[in-house]
């Protein structure tokens, strides 16, 4: 299978996954099953726009004009960022 | 050094367990029911963990299962804000307390398997009809879509079996699969002769993991435990003494491994008379491996330090009789001709003959 999201893919986190407060550290934490993941505020906003609706691309959209950064760099980095969640079976995907 | 807060905590809530598997990671002086913590203290200590910290609680044995109040623990520790993962062998699990466990707000449930046939699982488990009742319970978990991991305790007798089970995790719907080759402490070591692998089946496994990974990427995710007999170097072991998980027993005594209490030196506290932060922060068993400051040489001065921390220290006691030692397991250790020679034995002495199942002593608890 690959790994890359489509443009239109529509990523969500399924069942068992979820990003909640760390009211010890600080900060967000991705909890999957039997695994916690710290998140930078990189992988927090990413997550926060991960929600089954909005499309890969319309991430990338959204993240560039937010930071005012260029839409190729936020590009590859959500990419590279959701394939290694994938890969740990920790995001699912709609077409 | 400031000491970090635990991550994880592991909850053993009874020692109970319909199996008897050979390698069962309990120690080998199993408690008893009486022994016990009720269900208010249990969950009182994980309001305490989550409290000082802990993400993550695996709900553990024995077979947690076999606690009766199996429904309301998991309730109490979904309120304090653990993520919770039920660690099972399914038996004592009904459609009715899947049902249960998941109004209630139970995240994953990982289930060990100890064979794909009836014919080897149930040897393998010494426990006759559980292959049947496991994979009734496994189709029930799938039908319900409760995030499934599938635990693998591999050994001599069921390498072999490892592409039937990648299959099996698959038609199971399971997310991962997890491929842990047998760790030899407390009962393992007593059948070490019938569970140690071979280096050919080692390094067959090794290849089988790598290529289904391959094949199975975004189907199923691997985690694969080597056996580290055969390993250049050892685990680094709890992801380093006292720096991210803990262990509390059926009767409430803090560990910071589950095979810790092999280390007769070490006192270990109890959640009935000390507060877990107190235990975890200032406990002497926990303070007693901490970092790397009293690692002895070859690891002081060794480039892999920070990454290990000299392995395990219940392999150092068990094998070199020194829990301060370097991990035998590492071919920089002095005590390493001590794993070979286990090796060279296991060679010859290899048996196809029957386990040594785990059981209590004396009377069942
Ligand atoms: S390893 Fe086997 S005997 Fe031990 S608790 Fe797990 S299922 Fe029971
Ligand atoms: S010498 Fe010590 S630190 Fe170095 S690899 Fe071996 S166990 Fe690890």
């Amino acid at each position: 299978m690959i790994l890359e999201l489509a443009p239109t893919d529509r990523p969500f986190l399924p069942r068992g996954v979820r990003v909640q407060p760390d009211r010890v550290r600080g900060g967000m934490v991705l909890l999957a099953p039997e695994k916690a993941i710290r998140l930078d505020a990189i992988g927090e906003a990413i997550l926060a726009r991960v929600t089954g609706q909005a499309s890969f691309d319309e991430i990338v959209d959204d993240l560039a004009q937010t930071y005012n950064a260029p839409r190729d760099q936020i590009g590859t980095d959500v990419q590279r960022f959701l394939v290694g969640l994938r890969a740990r079976m920790y995001l699912g995907v709609n077409p | 050094m400031t000491i970090p807060p635990p991550i994880a905590m592991l909850a053993e809530l009874t020692h109970r367990c319909p199996l008897s598997c050979p390698y069962c990671s309990n120690p080998v002086q199993l408690q008893g029911k009486a022994a016990e913590l009720d269900t208010a203290t249990w969950a009182d200590v994980f309001r305490q963990a989550a409290d000082l910290g802990v993400l993550q609680l695996h709900i553990s044995g024995g077979e947690p299962a076999s606690r009766p109040d199996l429904v309301d623990l998991t309730a109490a520790a979904h309120d304090a804000g653990l993520y919770t993962n039920l660690i099972t062998s399914g038996i004592g699990l009904t459609p009715k307390r899947l049902d249960a466990l998941e109004s209630v707000g139970l995240d994953h449930i990982q289930l060990s398997m100890q064979g794909t046939t009836a014919g080897l699982a149930d040897w393998v488990g010494g426990y006759k009809g559980g292959f049947t009742r496991k994979m009734a319970i496994a189709q029930e978990i799938k039908a319900r879509g409760i995030p499934l991991t599938l635990n693998a305790v591999m050994h001599r007798h069921n390498l072999d079996d490892l592409d039937a089970t990648i299959d099996l995790a698959v038609e199971l719907g399971a997310r991962r699969l997890e491929v842990a080759c047998v760790q030899f402490h407390g009962w393992a070591v007593r059948n070490r002769d019938m569970l140690l692998p071979t280096f050919e089946q080692t390094e067959a496994t090794k290849r089988t993991v790598a290529a289904a990974t391959k094949r199975l990427r975004g189907i199923l995710a691997f985690d694969f435990v080597p056996p580290d007999y055969y390993s250049d170097y050892p685990k680094a072991c709890m992801g380093g003494w006292g720096s991210a998980g803990l262990n509390v027993t059926p009767d409430g005594t803090v560990l910071p491994c589950h095979a810790a209490e092999s280390i007769p030196h070490l006192t270990f506290q109890s959640v009935r008379d000390v507060p877990l932060a107190d235990i975890w922060f200032k406990g002497d068993a926990f303070n007693a491996y901490r970092g790397t400051d009293w690692l002895p040489e070859p690891c002081q001065s060794c480039e892999r330090r920070d990454i290990d921390f000299g392995g395990c220290r219940c392999q150092a006691m068990m094998l070199a009789g020194d829990a301060s030692v370097t991990d035998p397991v590492c071919t920089r250790s002095p005590d390493h001709g001590l794993v070979l020679k286990v090796l060279e034995d296991a060679g010859v002495a290899r048996k196809d003959g029957e386990f040594t199942y785990r059981a209590y002593a004396g009377k069942q608890g």
